[in-house]
């Protein structure tokens, strides 16, 4: 505690000291309004919950990762095409790796031990090149265990609990994960644990009537965790097998709604259930902050899974690599649609042979 | 998180300090940590190449005097190419002669369009406007639901219908005018750029409602994708400018940068908070050295206007550069302070500050136990802390429910604040008005003030 005196100290004397000089900005907003929320979530269709399925759909992973393979398809062709390895091919494959923001540090990270190879004459073609770092970056990814952790055993339900920023697309995916888990025959019970952002509580209580799962709602701006351990109290009494918990986006550096999180994970588990799983949703859009808000969302509701939406985009999701590589947080499913069966297991290899693949 | 610019090339300078002259390869290496410091805040690797050589040329032409420190020379000649790139003409609102004025919402799916049509409703009653929302987002469950609560909150009106967006549309300008009402704000469904069936719906909703205005509301913390994105609407919907949504978090928002340099369009407006009126015109200089990681003052001095009492802070500013500011005067500072939200985030923004003061999380907690040891000493220890004994100590950390090393830390800090304060008081008149230059040079570089004496933990 004593560490925090200096810094409030400097905070408070650098406030104070512009003020004394007069530094005159004019004001430009206004008397706060009462409680409002960011942020929209995923569009959503409707898909037939029959339909649903819940081991990984290879093929269309394939077939959805067309862009990912893209945007290194460019550059590893050119690499290809040139007779030999030199300072092009490196740039090019350093820019394909930028672009699909796996950032600074891991590509340098991913291309330097190449450079070595390349110097030792160990590695002397442009295609072994590419075949090196195929396989570099996939025993980054392979051996992670990324299973939904659904534990049988425990008394009482499961708790699978979903956090991320705003617009991240947490109660969509909760959505087709609710659809999935019934699927596979088991009862859940939804939690509307957004309070906060207008109309969240009724955008899932569509998706629990899609998928035929049970909800339990509170006013808005009511006490998340209290609405979070009624589901859980709720699912005890109704024998759910699993309690999906929605949360309100927020972002991370906002020091007092984490802590509201942390809240929300500690008073969860104060009822019947277990937290099982806390599965943080990342946009693949997402750049450099990702690793950001995989650092402090884990930090406050230890983390044991990243939720990778919107790869179907134009988008490339590299920051999931980073995330997992760097923080050893893994990707356990992909969203690639719309529908329900876009959600999907991720599949660290496939991805690999995608990014690197020229065909 | 990431170091800052300023660090990064505190590091090269330090190699070459006292060669007098720059090598070809010490410029190329601060122009690789200018690289990587770009890329880090996410600006898109084509305008970065652009960038830095432009940057290039202007380090290279530069001399580089020993008087001066390089470093804070060369962040300012990339401060200022940023500012130039971000800057340019700004969007004014020009009010059709024809009410209502036509403003069209588009963009990726959670970017917050809805969010934001609500804030830009917000944003043109303040400037004496009369908004309909229209929701014509069909498509993601509640989202008119959502438009509806916000549109309450702000009083105004909200009109939607089930069906077809582009009708909705047709049907929402039709009612505006029916309405009388002289700003017409349309809410559209989130859709990924490269969906060219969805792509063509908003091209027919634009068709529809011929806005007068197409903001592209883009998430301030979007990747290297953010140019395709912004090149695909652009060329579908011919964009008049962008939002940049979420600019409350941590990101350093390069999108902004990568989006203006490669569309051409403005950054019209940035949402910078949770509440509808957290949305502001957008200011370049400020995105510049946030993209830099240097700060961001003016927004720290703009949260700071709301919430303190000007004269209050202009007396406590006065006592303090004569060392006559006490605990107590602390003591109401703090409570000013904590109005603005929580320090730590306060320090981000803070310019020179030492990164592992930057990085220091402050509770809540710990402010609290803060006012708990001031406020369990008596008048007289708060003005004259020099006073405190033994007893008293001890009497203070029962008080307070503390440590007497506690109380012992706190007296201790306070006066190495005084006396830095003072010292800084003195050097600091000088600077005037824009004496918080971020960029150093000024009299009050508190970096300069906090390297010459540290505070002890």
């Amino acid at each position: 505690m004593s560490n925090s005196f200096p810094i409030i100290f400097l905070i408070l004397a650098a406030v104070v000291l512009v003020f004394g000089f007069g530094v005159v900005v004019q004001s430009r907003r206004k008397k706060p309004t009462p409680v409002v929320t960011p942020a929209p979530k995923n569009v959503v269709a409707p898909a037939p919950v029959a339909e649903v399925v819940a081991e990984p759909v290879v093929e269309l992973v394939a077939e959805k990762k067309r862009s990912f393979k893209n945007v290194l398809a460019g550059a590893v062709s050119s690499v290809l095409g040139r007779g030999e390895i030199n300072d092009t091919s490196w740039d090019d494959l350093e820019e394909a790796l930028l672009r699909a923001d796996v950032g600074v540090k891991v590509a340098q990270a991913l291309l330097e031990p190449l450079r070595a190879r390349v110097k030792a004459k160990e590695i002397s073609t442009p295609a072994e090149l590419i075949t090196a770092l195929q396989n570099d970056m996939a025993s980054r990814l392979v051996g992670t265990n990324r299973e939904l952790n659904f534990d049988a055993s425990i008394d009482g339900p499961n708790i699978w609990l979903m956090v991320g920023v705003n617009g991240a697309g947490k109660t969509t995916s909760l959505g087709k994960i609710s659809a999935q888990q019934v699927a596979l025959g088991r009862k859940v019970m939804m939690a509307a644990g957004d309070t906060f952002r207008a109309a969240a509580g009724e955008q899932l209580q569509t998706w629990a009537e899609r998928s035929g799962a049970e909800i339990i709602r509170g006013a808005e701006g009511s006490d998340p965790s209290s609405v979070i351990l009624d589901a859980v109290q709720a699912a005890n009494a109704r024998k759910c097998d699993l309690v999906l918990a929605d949360t309100a986006g927020r972002l991370q550096n906002n020091t007092n709604l984490m802590e509201e999180l942390r809240k929300v994970r500690r008073v969860a588990e104060k009822g019947a259930g277990t937290v099982t799983e806390t599965l943080l949703v990342i946009d693949a859009t997402t750049g450099q902050n990702g690793l950001s808000q995989a650092r402090l969302f884990a930090d406050a509701t230890q983390v044991t899974g990243v939720v990778l939406t919107k790869l179907d985009g134009s988008s490339k999701g590299g920051i999931v690599f980073a995330i997992e590589t760097e923080l050893g947080i893994p990707v356990k499913l992909v969203g690639l649609g719309e529908t329900i069966r876009d959600l999907v297991a991720f599949n660290p290899t496939e991805f690999v042979e995608a990014l690197c693949s020229t065909t | 998180m990431f170091d800052n610019l300023s660090d990064r090339l505190g590091g090269v300078f330090k190699r070459i300090r006292g060669k007098g002259r720059l090598t070809e390869a010490d410029v190329n290496e601060m122009l690789g940590e200018i690289r990587t410091a770009l890329l880090e805040a996410d600006v898109n690797i084509g305008v970065v190449r652009n960038v830095v050589e432009r940057i290039r040329v202007q380090a290279v032409g530069s001399k580089v005097s020993e008087a001066l420190d390089p470093g804070q020379q060369i962040i300012k000649i990339v401060n200022a190419e940023l500012v130039a790139m971000l800057g340019g003409e700004t969007l004014k609102i020009a009010y059709a002669s024809q009410p209502p004025t036509v403003v069209l919402m588009a963009g990726l799916q959670g970017s917050g369009k809805t969010t934001s049509a609500a804030k830009l409703a917000s944003w043109f009653k303040a400037q004496g406007r009369n908004p309909l929302l229209v929701g014509a987002d069909l498509q993601r469950p509640a989202a008119v639901e959502q438009l509806k609560v916000l549109g309450a909150q702000l009083n105004v009106p909200v009109f939607s219908a089930p069906g077809d967006p582009v009708q909705t549309a047709a049907a929402g300008l039709a009612e505006a005018k029916r309405l009388g009402r002289d700003v017409l704000i349309v809410d559209t469904a989130g859709r990924l750029s490269i969906d060219t069936e969805m792509m063509q719906q908003v091209s027919d909703i634009s068709a529809a409602v011929k806005p007068d205005y197409t903001f592209l509301v883009i998430d301030a913390m979007t990747g290297q994708d953010a140019v395709n994105v912004a090149k695909a609407f652009d060329e579908t919907l011919a964009i008049s400018g962008v939002i940049l949504s979420k600019l409350d978090g941590d990101a350093r928002g390069g999108a902004a940068l990568s989006v203006k340099e490669v569309i051409g369009k403005p950054i019209a407006f940035a949402a910078t908070g949770e509440k509808l009126d957290a949305f502001e015109q957008f200011h370049p200089d400020r995105m510049a050295s946030r993209i830099l990681g240097m700060g961001d003052m003016l927004t720290l001095i703009e949260q700071a206007e709301k919430v303190f009492e000007k004269d209050e802070a202009e007396k406590a500013a006065a006592k303090l550069m004569e060392g006559e500011f006490t605990l107590d005067d602390f003591l109401d500072q703090l409570q000013q302070l904590k109005k603005m939200g929580n320090l730590s985030s306060m320090m981000g923004m803070l310019p020179g500050m030492p990164k592992e003061m930057k990085n220091a999380q402050i509770s809540d907690d710990m402010v609290k136990s803060t006012e708990a040891i001031i406020r369990s000493m008596t008048p007289e220890e708060r003005r004259k802390p020099e006073i405190i004994n033994g007893s008293r100590r001890q009497r203070i950390a029962n008080g307070s429910g503390t440590q007497i090393a506690d109380v012992n830390k706190l007296v201790k800090q306070f006066s190495e604040m005084q006396k830095m304060m003072k010292r800084m008081g003195g050097g600091g008149k000088k600077g005037g008005k824009g004496g918080f230059n971020p960029f150093g040079g000024g009299g009050m570089d508190l970096s300069a003030a906090l390297g010459s004496r540290p505070p002890s933990r």
